[in-house]
């Protein structure tokens, strides 16, 4: 596998920067080169945020991304920002609970925090959602890695949950490859 | 042992350690508070000290103040806490106290922007405290080799009774890679060498062969003065010519010597190059990128990847830049270490690439400038 660029924007809060560190996670117990960056504001919510991981199976220079192939985003801010900069051919994932106004190319469309807050009661599991459905949709790592990465970095005491919000992703993913 | 995603700050913190490192004073900063949270967590693991002082001028001299007490000591910050601890920076080089400060580099003036890379400190580390006197600065481009030249900062500092600054930067501190750490066992450490003379022949600042007079810890009977004042051999005040001159080619001469163990850097393909590329931290990846869209176009593009800042790698600049008509030098910053570099190979040929916004450069600006 060669350079595969995926960048997940939102707010600061949403956890978008821990949805890069498991996507990583997973792709190091996957045996990939991987490095993850992330850029946010001095503010701890409320401002632009996002995370980005490459993962390939050759050594990684640049460590940003340069042009995606997966851009997830959770906010009208980030798909107004990023939306136009994916790569041709790349794959567009959308909260619909969030982005209202959405590009015209093609694009997955997802309520995900709405999913997320039907699935555990609690939105600020959306990024795990998030999660699910992009590596559901992508298989850029494999389920067990990712399902193994949560089990290592979700914080003390929200590893069920967690793990909960995963499967919805993966099973709607599923659902929509089915067509 | 298998991979780990781990985070450049952490890198830094599991290198000090790995180097020995048994003391940290420091003041919490983005990007460098990672830092300090693991040093919290690993130093009392491993018999350590960690304190957390009220600011970085105390940070800096509590660990002169440990390494004098024979500790392996570090603190790590970012530019605001770097400015604030330039004047104990040169007491340490005055009293030749072996220390590692890690400045994990964002967006100044100032405050600036505290979650952006930088590389605008490049001069102040080797200038920011006043007066002549000699500095090693190392840049890491990887989490691996945060570990790595972490290692060797600690390794620097007690061979050659220094301090010694570790150029991090917002990217290289934050991002976090999978990495395979050495095994323990494998990892050179330089200890604090030891004297065979009595206490009371025993002279801090002797004008030895080794150029390095070894550093006795306070507390075991050797009785001696530290100041930051220009001293004689024993440690005690002189306006003396004939003793501060002696000093100072002293503590000159002992990183002159040894540039060969000194400067680190690494070389991609600079032999015959008809540019060459001069980068180092962050900047060195989007630079390799560069230089491999450069060969599939069919340049002859040289990459010289500079891992010692300080002392500047003159002969090495100059060696690598031999057949190339340009040489590139792309900076987070308008334009620092390029002055050594143009210094060196001569401003015709250079060409400088530079931002200082916060935002990395890209292999796209590198590029250009080989048009």
């Amino acid at each position: 596998m060669d350079r595969t660029e995926i960048r997940i924007a939102g707010t600061g809060g949403q956890g978008v920067i821990l949805a890069g560190i498991l996507l990583a996670e997973a792709a190091v117990r996957d045996g990939k080169q991987v490095v993850q960056t992330q850029a946010y504001g001095p503010s701890a919510r409320g401002s632009a945020s996002r995370s980005e991981v490459i993962i390939s199976d050759q050594e990684i220079d640049y460590p940003e991304v340069l042009d995606a192939d997966i851009l997830l985003c959770l906010s009208q801010d980030a798909c107004d920002r990023y939306a136009s900069r994916l790569k041709k051919g790349g794959m567009l994932i959308l909260d619909t609970t969030h982005v209202y106004r959405a590009p015209l190319i093609g694009a997955v469309r997802v309520p995900i925090t709405e999913l997320a807050r039907q699935a555990t009661g609690r939105e600020i599991t959306a990024n795990m959602v998030a999660l699910g459905l992009l590596v559901g949709l992508t298989g850029v790592v494999s389920r067990e890695s990712l399902e193994a990465a949560v089990r290592a970095r979700a914080p003390d005491g929200t590893v069920e949950i967690n793990l909960k919000a995963l499967e919805v992703g993966l099973e709607y993913a599923h659902r929509l490859g089915q067509g | 042992m298998s991979p780990v995603l781990m985070q450049g700050d952490e890198a830094c913190a599991e290198g000090a350690i790995a180097a020995g490192c048994t003391f940290f004073a420091g003041y919490p900063i983005t990007p460098a508070t990672e830092i300090a949270e693991h040093m919290a967590r690993r130093l009392p693991q491993v018999g350590g000290v960690f304190i957390q002082m009220e600011d970085e001028i105390a940070s800096i001299a509590a660990v002169i103040g440990a390494a004098v007490g024979g500790a392996k000591a570090m603190t790590a910050t970012s530019g605001p806490g770097f400015s604030l601890m330039q004047e104990n920076i040169g007491y340490a080089a005055m009293a030749e106290i072996p220390c590692v400060i890690v400045d994990v580099q964002r967006l100044g003036p100032s405050t600036g922007r505290p979650t952006s890379p930088s590389q605008g400190d490049v001069m102040q580390a080797r200038w920011g405290t006043h007066g002549d006197h000699p500095i090693i600065a190392l840049a890491p481009a990887s989490v691996r080799e945060t570990f790595d030249l972490t290692v060797a900062a600690f390794n620097f500092a007690e061979r050659y009774r220094t301090p010694v600054i570790l150029l991090m930067d917002e990217v290289i501190g934050h991002m976090r890679e999978g990495v395979e750490l050495p095994d323990p066992a494998a990892i050179e450490r330089i200890e604090r060498a030891e004297t065979l003379v009595p206490p009371e022949w025993y002279k801090p600042y002797e004008n030895l062969p080794s150029d390095v007079p070894p550093l006795i810890p306070f507390g075991q009977g050797y009785r001696y003065h530290i100041t930051g004042l220009h001293h004689d051999e024993r440690g005690y005040p002189t306006e003396r010519l004939d003793e501060i001159n002696p000093w100072l080619e002293r503590i000159f001469r002992k990183i002159q010597r040894n540039l060969s163990d000194i400067l680190l850097y690494e070389e991609d393909g600079v032999e015959g190059a008809r540019t060459l590329v001069v980068a180092y931290g962050v900047v060195a990846r989007a630079a390799r990128h560069a230089v491999r869209m450069a060969r599939q176009r069919g340049r002859k593009v040289g990459l010289l990847k500079l891992q010692t800042l300080w002392p500047f790698p003159e002969e090495v600049v100059e060696q690598a830049a031999r057949s190339a008509r340009r040489v590139i030098v792309p900076e987070l910053n308008l334009g620092q270490l390029v002055l050594e570099v143009e210094r060196v190979v001569g401003r015709e040929r250079v060409r400088r690439v530079n931002r200082a916004d916060g935002e990395l450069i890209k292999p796209s600006d590198i590029l250009a400038a080989m048009a």
